[in-house]
């Protein structure tokens, strides 16, 4: 079966005064129909260039790209009628209401609400009580449904998503993840963009990438079984104490904040974690609990930045 | 063309919903063409004199009388001392200063010839100018008016006389609005064609909506239409407005065909909207816009002849005024307005604007991309 999203050996760099800035450097993935693919990354790794270059805005130094087995570069015009791309800015007409923008963005595509309505009947319903108002108006969450409807309206057959849960309440980003899932259902590629690590493991397959690399790529549980070393968390009653100490005994690889824990991975394999509690407690921290922990796709994330 | 429509359609939505464009549009014309034709004017009035008459004689009260009737001089001072006159030109209370010497009374009976001094504040030059343009006529008419009285006309003129009589065309009254007027109204349609239409299409790269636009299926030319359109008619618009208060404020009613004067403009329309068109594709925040705006404006409004003659600058900035479209529309407006020309009189005006608008749509086309 034919990839639905496809690049090979991609290179873009931007001239940002006197320095050459490499915003991507030989990537090379493929997106299957009907995925829902995370790119998953800091801010500047690279992510909206790469889409924009899918989407037709923007033309790669070196590489090939391919979406729906058309040519980015030559049959852009083909690609514009099929993709649904939603900018990580908001970038819908402020002084237009909900009403107006879809109608407007529908005509362009040559269709109207009512023909595409099943596919966006979902969000679509959760804004139509706005529909008079003028989309400048609207809250974060409602902005990134009116702006995913007006992606959606001409049924594309793959849906490019940058950073669609910036800035967005933790109650609307899970609903959008829903969204997203049913509409993966429907057979829509989906490749989506996030800084957010914990929304990796609602994708199908993920690429981790940092400064215009592609670190790894692989099903979140995949990304996750391979961490090489047993992940501890560790508390105590001054965290920000503990932390100095955990960095200053040579025995600790890597020591890092994660929610109210510490992540820590050592360097040797079997390491004696009473001796390491036995040394915490002479320098006399309280309440203190060290136990083993699943890794997750942000501390893969972090190892894989450590190498 | 059903793109074209809902892209025109939101284009004018937009306009009408913004009350900041629509005040641009429609009130700022009406108020710059009510003020500004009446406050840029070139006629000097009101010169201050200051009259030193030392000879306090029947003839030199007749010409102070003469001065002070004028309704170009007000007489502030009427002293006898030259030093007070000149103080009152120091502290700005007079523009000129007219010394009648002792005795010219006298010597003008008698030696049939007699000297005046006049001097002039020549900080205002156009003032000092003009005030001694106007004195001297005075004091030439009333020395007409002297030697009339006194010499007894023999049969024959002994000199030979030639007098002049003038005649005003196109505008007999030296109204200085009829010539201001019509300019300005080009200066306004020349801000909603190029400078509104400039501002609109970088709106859209700074809010980022021509990200979304350019997404879509939707074809160059007809974004680039779905802009120049509504300005090229709003432009239309405010000419419409602009004559309609010309001819009830001003009374100016075009001396040629209202048709010729359309034609011109649309034609013009399409050389400044290519203008802003340019100007957007190299600018990308409406700041930077407005800038160059501001600074095309002053050359436009300068380099024009809305207020300055052209025949009078020098060779090479006569040559820089052919390079500016706002010329050849201002000349079309005061020669169809007041003159009555009709097409086949502004032909090359006409071909040259089209050159313009050819020239600059091209360039601003060619420049314009879709992707980077």
């Amino acid at each position: 079966m034919e990839a639905s999203v496809r690049a090979q050996n991609i290179f873009k760099s931007f001239q940002s005064g006197k320095t050459k800035v490499e915003a991507l450097n030989d990537i090379s993935f493929e997106v299957e129909k009907g995925e829902l693919f995370g790119l998953i990354g800091p801010d500047g790794a690279g992510k909206t260039t790469l889409f924009r270059i899918f989407t037709t805005l923007m033309i790669a130094n070196k590489g090939n790209a391919w979406v729906d087995g058309l040519k980015v570069v030559s049959q852009y015009r083909e690609i514009r009628k099929r993709v649904g791309y939603m900018p990580g800015r908001f970038s819908l007409y402020q002084d237009l209401t909900v009403e107006e923008n879809l109608s407007f963005f529908a005509t362009l595509f040559d269709t109207t609400l009512e023909e595409n309505y099943d596919l966006v009947k979902d969000i679509y319903i959760q804004i139509e009580p706005f529909k008079k108002r003028r989309a400048g108006a609207l809250s974060g969450g409602m902005k990134q449904k009116l702006a995913l409807s007006c992606a959606l309206i001409h049924k594309p057959s793959v849906l490019f998503l940058d950073e669609p849960t910036t800035g967005v309440d933790a109650v609307s980003r899970q609903e959008f993840w829903e969204l997203l899932r049913n509409l993966q259902l429907q057979g829509i590629t989906i490749v989506v963009s996030t800084p957010y690590m914990d929304e990796a493991s609602l994708c199908d397959r993920v690429a981790l990438m940092q400064a215009g690399k592609i670190l790894d790529l692989d099903t979140p549980s995949g990304i996750t079984r391979k961490f090489s070393k047993t992940l501890w968390s560790a508390s105590s009653n001054d965290m920000y104490q503990l932390m100095n100490d955990l960095k200053a005994d040579e025995r600790v690889n890597t020591c890092y904040p994660f929610g109210q824990y510490h992540h820590i991975t050592f360097k040797g394999l079997n390491q004696e974690i009473q001796s390491i509690e036995k040394m915490l407690a002479e320098k006399g921290h309280v309440d203190l609990t060290i136990q083993k922990t699943e890794p997750t796709i942000e501390d893969c994330f972090m190892e894989l930045m450590n190498q | 063309m059903r793109t074209l429509r809902i892209l025109l359609e939101k284009e004018f939505r937009q306009i009408f919903r913004d009350p900041a464009i629509l005040r641009l549009i429609f009130i700022m014309p009406i108020i710059q063409l009510l003020v500004l034709p009446l406050a840029a004017d070139y006629e000097v009035k009101d010169i201050n004199i200051a009259i030193v008459d030392q000879d306090h004689s029947s003839y030199s009260r007749q010409l102070t009388d003469k001065i002070s009737a004028s309704t170009y001089f007000n007489l502030v001072i009427y002293t006898h001392s030259y030093n007070e006159a000149i103080r009152g030109v120091e502290k700005d209370m007079a523009d000129v200063v007219l010394q009648i010497p002792p005795s010219f009374e006298k010597k003008l009976i008698k030696e049939n010839e007699a000297k005046l001094f006049m001097a002039l504040n020549a900080i205002n030059g156009v003032k000092a100018n003009l005030g001694g343009v106007y004195l001297r006529s005075i004091i030439n008419d009333f020395n007409g008016e002297v030697r009339l009285d006194w010499l007894q006309f023999p049969r024959f003129n002994p000199q030979p006389l030639i007098r002049i009589s003038s005649i005003n065309w196109f505008n007999p009254l030296l109204n200085y609005q009829f010539f201001m007027v019509p300019g300005i109204l080009v200066i306004l349609v020349t801000l909603v064609g190029s400078f509104l239409a400039a501002l609109n299409i970088v709106k859209e790269k700074e809010i980022g909506t021509i990200e979304q636009i350019n997404v879509t299926p939707i074809r160059k030319h007809q974004f680039i239409l779905g802009k120049l359109i509504p300005f090229w008619i709003l432009g239309l618009l405010v000419l419409s407005i602009g004559l309609l208060l010309a001819r009830i404020f001003y009374g100016i009613i075009p001396a040629g065909s209202l048709l010729t004067v359309y034609l011109f403009a649309a034609v013009y329309l399409l050389a400044v909207l290519g203008l802003g068109l340019l100007i957007s594709t190299y600018t990308e925040t409406q700041q930077q816009a407005m800038l160059i705006s501001f600074f095309l404006m002053m050359v436009f409004i300068l380099l024009g002849g809305l207020y300055t003659s052209i025949d009078s600058m020098p060779k090479w900035a006569q040559i820089f005024t052919m390079f500016n479209p706002v010329t050849y529309f201002i000349e079309v407006m005061r020669m169809v307005v007041l003159k009555g020309s009709n097409l086949y009189d502004i032909r090359y005006h006409l071909l040259i604007v089209s050159g313009f608008g050819v020239f600059l749509n091209s360039w601003a086309i060619i420049n314009y991309k879709k992707r980077s």
